[in-house]
């Protein structure tokens, strides 16, 4: 029985239970229905991939059904004076594993890259290197580092604007519905459901819980700043808030495609020929733009200065990089496609804006760095500090190198080498990678409230192992694709080409090994990183709760 | 004017001023006077309100102590 204090709020109390009530038997009806239909459709399925998806759905609508019956009608308590951690912990948690799983996957296809044998008859159109490439590409850029992005949203935003998440369990409903695309997407593409357009190969119907997902998301983001309690609005959160509604816009545009039967995995693209190849890479380059590079920065704009203890570098400067980066990215895409069918007009200005970027990319670089100016000395005893230098030195690095690419006469010699597969790692191993691994370094104590870290100097192999890793990684592939680009080239007295281009496949095959080994030091940095952090929360006693948010992480 | 024509030439001449001057006021507007406090004050905010919520007017709260 509740103590009737005052009848109003008592009235009040009954009426919010009647909503919430109203509000469990939406959801379980809803839930049911999703897993009926998911069963209906697996039944009439017309391919292996739509149907396993069909059936994972059913399971996950049925796993989340049963959730919601159990807690039904459990009494909600007011927790708008808490920050709501509990989904952050969850994306720490399935950052640090899909990152150990998606560099496993990378490993393996380059090993597949020097050893074709490891393309086993067994495994023949399920775990060749065509099936699992995507699912690596996939798995680290939207696995991992989309877990990293919505986990340090979550998180940045809610410190910064001093007040907890906006709308309820809908931040869970982020982070779940996020797993639950990922298990759709890779499964799928395995059993060769895939839309083959690159970096957005998932099919149709995991393309529209993307897009549902992605707005919740933006809703989230965006109910938490408008309920802010600071005044004004980070910058971190500028970058966060272009990264998620640019992801929306080019997800929609470049999925517009007409399911072949709506219980089938095929679809055809809307747009064709030239105008379907500028929209993928006006896609494809601005999910590098806004995804890995917008995301991450506003990841480096809160995460560098916090574990520094000192603001950042200039404000102002953080305000022009912004808006420059925002004016300029989205011009870059056409630079995929040099002596295409491509009109010049349209590559030239891809070029040109690409050289441009050069400017602010390397302001940023400069604002990040010189945020430990006159905290140098934390890169002696800090080795979480380390990793985000030598993240926002890889960040410098890949942005000076891109635009270099994306001129033409280099882009002639560079375009189908390792030479692009080299760049992409050192901005995506180096940059995105450490300064994701800083993050969960900086974040996993706080969110366990434990006092440190497990071990700093695990810290430091990871460190150095990554580091070592990626130096392999990028050098044999400089050197193979420049190697390749130039045998492509080469021609005999007579104008005949000199090579084959099994030659080439022959002569990269010290450079693929050298590569793969680079990828096995990276994945074992990551697998150091996943025990120390586990061993964080395990061996340590927590620390003495400062106030209620920090007392128990079992949310 | 067909579409496309008409758009290719907005986007090379008006379009083109526009955003070019709007970015170079956005950048401007970063060096008003008085704009400095202003970026000291949520430079550092990243340091407040680590552990919960502020309670409901931080900003008025700061501003009287």
């Amino acid at each position: 029985m509740q103590p009737r204090i005052v009848n109003g709020v008592a009235d009040r109390n009954r009426q919010d239970e009647g909503t919430q009530t109203m509000w469990d038997y939406l959801k379980l009806a809803g839930l049911g229905l999703v897993a009926v239909l998911a069963a209906i459709a697996a039944n009439y399925a017309r391919d292996l991939a739509y149907q396993v998806n069909a059936l994972t759905v059913m399971l996950a609508a049925g796993i989340a059904f049963l959730w919601v019956l159990r807690t039904a009608g459990d009494p909600k308590p007011d927790l708008s004076h808490e920050y709501m951690d509990g989904v952050v912990r969850a994306g720490a948690i399935a950052t640090t594993f899909w990152g150990v799983v998606g560099f496993l996957v990378g490993v393996v296809i380059a090993f597949q890259l020097a050893f074709p044998q490891l393309n086993f008859d067994w495994l023949q159109g399920y775990g060749n290197f065509g099936r699992l490439r995507p699912l690596h590409t996939s798995a680290v850029i939207f696995a991992f580092g989309g877990n990293a992005l919505i986990m340090s949203s979550f998180y940045i935003v809610q410190r910064t604007c001093a007040t907890r998440l906006w709308g309820g369990n809908l931040g869970w409903f982020v982070f779940w519905g996020w797993q639950l695309i990922i298990v759709l997407a890779a499964s799928g593409y395995v059993l060769g459901g895939t839309q083959s357009k690159e970096y957005a190969e998932p099919v149709w119907y995991v393309d529209w819980l993307i897009t549902v997902v992605w707005v919740a998301f933006l809703a989230t983001f965006m109910g938490t700043l408008f309920k802010r309690k600071e005044p004004h609005i980070y910058v971190a959160n500028w970058f966060l808030l272009s990264f998620i509604v640019t992801i929306a816009m080019l997800h929609v545009v470049n999925n517009m495609a007409i399911p072949v039967s709506i219980f089938g995995s095929t679809s055809v693209q809307v747009t064709s020929g030239v105008q379907d190849a500028m929209i993928q890479w006006w896609y494809g380059h601005n999910a590098v733009g806004f995804f890995l590079t917008a995301g991450f920065l506003g990841m480096m704009y809160y995460f560098v200065p916090k574990q520094a203890e000192r603001p950042v570098y200039s404000y102002k400067l953080s305000i022009i990089h912004f808006w420059a980066l925002i004016f300029l990215y989205i011009w870059a895409g056409p630079h995929h496609l040099h002596y295409t069918a491509l009109p010049d007009w349209a590559s030239t200005l891809g070029m040109v804006f690409s050289v441009i970027l050069w400017m602010p990319s390397w302001g940023g670089m400069i604002n990040g760095l010189m945020t430990l100016s006159g905290a140098w000395d934390k890169l002696r005893t800090d080795p979480i500090i380390r990793m985000m230098v030598v993240s926002i030195g890889f960040y410098g690095m890949s942005t000076f190198e891109g635009p270099m690419m994306s001129i033409k006469a280099v882009n002639s010699l560079s375009h189908y080498t390792d030479w692009t597969i080299g760049h992409v790692h050192s901005g995506a191993l180096g940059w995105n990678g450490m300064i994701t691994f800083g993050a969960l370094y900086f974040l996993v104590p706080r969110l366990w409230n434990r006092e440190r870290l497990y071990s700093l100097s695990l810290v430091s192999w990871h460190f150095w192992l990554a580091t070592i890793g990626i130096v392999l990684y990028a050098s044999s592939m400089w050197v193979t694709g420049i190697m390749e680009g130039l045998m492509w080239r080469e021609v005999d007295a007579n104008g005949f080409l000199v090579n084959a281009f099994a030659d080439t496949v022959a002569a990269k095959f010290p450079m693929y090994v050298v590569r793969a080994l680079g990828g096995v030091l990276y994945l074992t940095g990551g697998l150091i990183m996943a025990w120390n952090l586990w061993m964080t929360v395990k061996a340590q006693p927590a620390k003495s709760p400062v106030n209620a948010n920090n007392a128990v992480p079992a949310e | 004017m067909e579409t496309y024509s008409f758009l290719r030439q907005l986007a090379d001449s008006w379009f083109l001023l526009a955003m070019t001057l709007t970015f170079l006021g956005v950048c401007l507007w970063a060096f008003r006077p008085g704009s400095r406090a202003a970026h000291r004050d949520v430079a550092n905010s990243i340091f407040r309100n680590d552990d919960r919520p502020a309670e409901d007017h931080p900003a008025q709260s700061r501003k009287e102590a």
